[in-house]
């Protein structure tokens, strides 16, 4: 606690810290110091632009703290974008109160603080896919640990993971504590691995890269991660993937990709001028381990498929529409597609929802599938095409998850039963011998 | 930081009553004094701890089914989610939350929900932080004491005979 009197404070920090803009201000600005004395910074660095998590709903204590700063004349200094939430605002049939009305009705008032506090209600867990957002050397907060993984590895912006209430705290005050990735030291690479081992056709799969983040996630401990070998033309559905199951896996808050990602032009840059801490060679069995570990299930009929988490893009609905244009999901078989308002507008313009429509899918927006069943449930055998969502429901809800590419999740919701595409399956396909 | 503990030692009968006496750094001050619980693993608070009851449910943690309540809680750290300050502060104000907690890192995510909390609710839960060996001398079912500066004591009692 003593360090308080070494960290540089200006004017206006101490103002607040003094009450001067009454209570709420003052507790942002004494939990935004806590949090630098306790991370050893030495001073608070401005930022331009905040994506909190604080609005998704886990008991009374998140509806408190965000009344309390309602209550008390909290102001945003940043524009600040919302994560998603447990529940949809604009579709109130995804959870009705009616099934768990303690949580669902804190769940829409806690909506409701953050729409009253000024926040952007944009509700989604990729705001990297809406314009407007923050650029390369822009000092953020993010919280949701995809969106911070992207924004610091592919979009080039400068954040750490930031928790609940300190997030907010932080766009109330707009500083942080200048620390880790917000520094040149903390974003230089430290592990490489290196992909020569894999096939390239592999490389150019979607399954190839949330396999790979997810043992990202797994290998990279704590250090910042350095990929080789990716192609040049990795897209940022391919990048979001990566991101989200190292995420989710592990604790990977920024990885380089050498020639693709903007700190990362070439290896040199990527590491700073140093020499790796160590270097790691993919070999196949390893990813062919992580896919593995991803499925409970192999095959059998199917309940549902789960795609969009992180939120499905335009560009993976511009994939997914042809694949289901004249056909139709399977009578037994739940098909969902969880995505942000924004690109859900974005899809209703192409007309794209008539299409999935009567295809029987059902798309919802604000929210996600795999914290707590939706609409007319989830449980039982789920196909989808995310790691993080593979790697994470089974805690959250009774599932038995099933891993794979949108092509066989759609052959599957079709059929009503798992289907795989053998040609991918094969370890020969991932570079391994047998 | 933490210093290296004072032992001081005293006969009570057939049993000898010892205790350890650290200095911990204060990450969110309070004081309590409670019986350890000494987890093996990190416990993300969010997702893996259910704050309506203060139990643990992270399926693939070692203390599984286990409730913080009133507990000294040590532990390395917490793990990963963004949502871990709101979990302890949510678990305290449904008074299941621990009643102090020991930390092997300088975990920020810990220290801001207790500190939410205290602004809150007015309950305040001391988080400090000790290095590894000093963690390594707590042994679940001690009595634990923690001051408003971040001294800790241990009670051990060994039984001579």
């Amino acid at each position: 606690m003593s360090q308080q009197h070494s960290l540089q404070l200006d004017d206006r920090d101490r103002a607040l810290l003094a009450g001067d803009e009454g209570e709420a201000m003052a507790l942002a600005m004494r939990v935004v110091l806590r949090a630098a004395e306790i991370s050893e910074a030495t001073r608070l660095q401005d930022i331009c632009f905040a994506h909190i998590d604080a609005c998704f709903y886990n008991g009374q204590a998140h509806v408190d703290f965000a009344r309390f700063m309602v209550d008390n004349g909290a102001r945003l200094a940043v524009p600040t974008w919302t994560n998603t939430s447990l529940v949809s605002q604009v579709d109130t049939q995804v959870r009705p109160e009616s099934k768990d009305p303690v949580v669902v009705s804190g769940a829409r008032l806690l909506m409701d603080l953050y729409d009253q506090l000024g926040c952007e209600p944009v509700w989604t867990c990729a705001p990297y896919q809406l314009p407007g957002g923050p650029r390369r050397g822009d000092h953020i907060v993010g919280s949701e640990s995809n969106a911070v993984t992207f924004y610091n590895s592919v979009v080039g912006a400068r954040t750490n993971k930031y928790g609940d209430y300190l997030d907010v705290c932080a766009a109330l005050v707009g500083r942080v504590p200048f620390s880790g990735l917000h520094t040149d030291e903390g974003r230089r690479g430290q592990v490489l691995f290196t992909l020569e081992a894999i096939p390239e056709a592999l490389r150019r799969e979607d399954i190839f890269h949330h396999v790979l983040g997810h043992h990202l996630g797994r290998a990279a401990q704590s250090r910042v991660p350095v990929i080789q070998g990716l192609p040049a033309d990795s897209n940022d559905d391919q990048l979001k993937a990566i991101s989200a199951a190292a995420a989710a896996s592990g604790a990977v808050e920024l990885f380089h990709a050498v020639g693709i990602t903007p700190e990362a032009a070439d290896l040199e840059r990527a590491f700073q001028g140093r020499t790796p801490d160590a270097v790691i060679a993919i070999t196949p069995d390893e990813l062919i381990e992580a896919r593995d570990s991803l499925s409970i299930g192999t095959r059998g009929r199917l309940d549902m498929v789960a795609v969009g988490t992180p939120h499905f893009s335009y560009t993976e609905f511009e994939r997914l529409v042809p694949l289901l244009d004249g056909r139709r999901v399977h009578e037994g078989t739940l098909f969902y597609i969880s995505t942000s308002r924004h690109v859900h507008a974005l899809v209703a313009e192409q007309g794209w929802l008539t299409v999935l429509e009567s295809a029987g899918v059902e798309v919802i927006v604000d929210t996600c599938t795999y914290f707590t069943p939706a609409v007319r449930g989830c449980r039982g055998r789920v196909m989808t095409n995310s790691a993080k969502w593979a790697y994470y429901a089974p805690g959250m809800l009774s599932v038995e998850s099933v891993f794979g590419t949108l092509e066989e999740c759609v052959e599957s919701a079709v059929r009503g039963e798992v289907w795989r595409d053998h040609r991918l399956w094969q370890n020969k396909s991932w570079g391994a011998r047998s | 930081m933490a210093r290296s503990p004072a032992v001081a030692e005293q006969e009570l009968g057939c049993a000898l009553l010892s205790r350890i006496v650290i200095t911990a750094r204060v990450l969110n001050p309070g004081a309590a004094t409670a019986k350890a619980m000494v987890l093996d693993e990190p416990l993300s608070f969010w997702g893996g701890f259910d704050a309506s009851t203060g139990t643990i449910v992270d399926r693939q943690h070692p203390q599984r089914g286990e409730g913080v309540a009133g507990r000294m809680l040590i532990l390395p750290s917490s793990r990963g989610s963004a949502g871990t300050p709101a979990g302890i502060a949510e678990a305290i104000r449904r008074g299941v939350g621990p009643a102090g907690i020991v930390l092997g890192k300088a975990d920020v995510n810990v220290a801001v929900g207790a500190m939410v909390a205290a602004a809150l609710y007015g309950v305040e839960v001391p988080v400090v932080m000790v290095g590894d060996a000093d963690r390594a001398r707590f042994r679940s079912g001690l009595r634990v004491e923690v001051d408003l500066d971040g001294r800790i004591s241990i009670e051990t009692q060994i039984d001579l005979l």
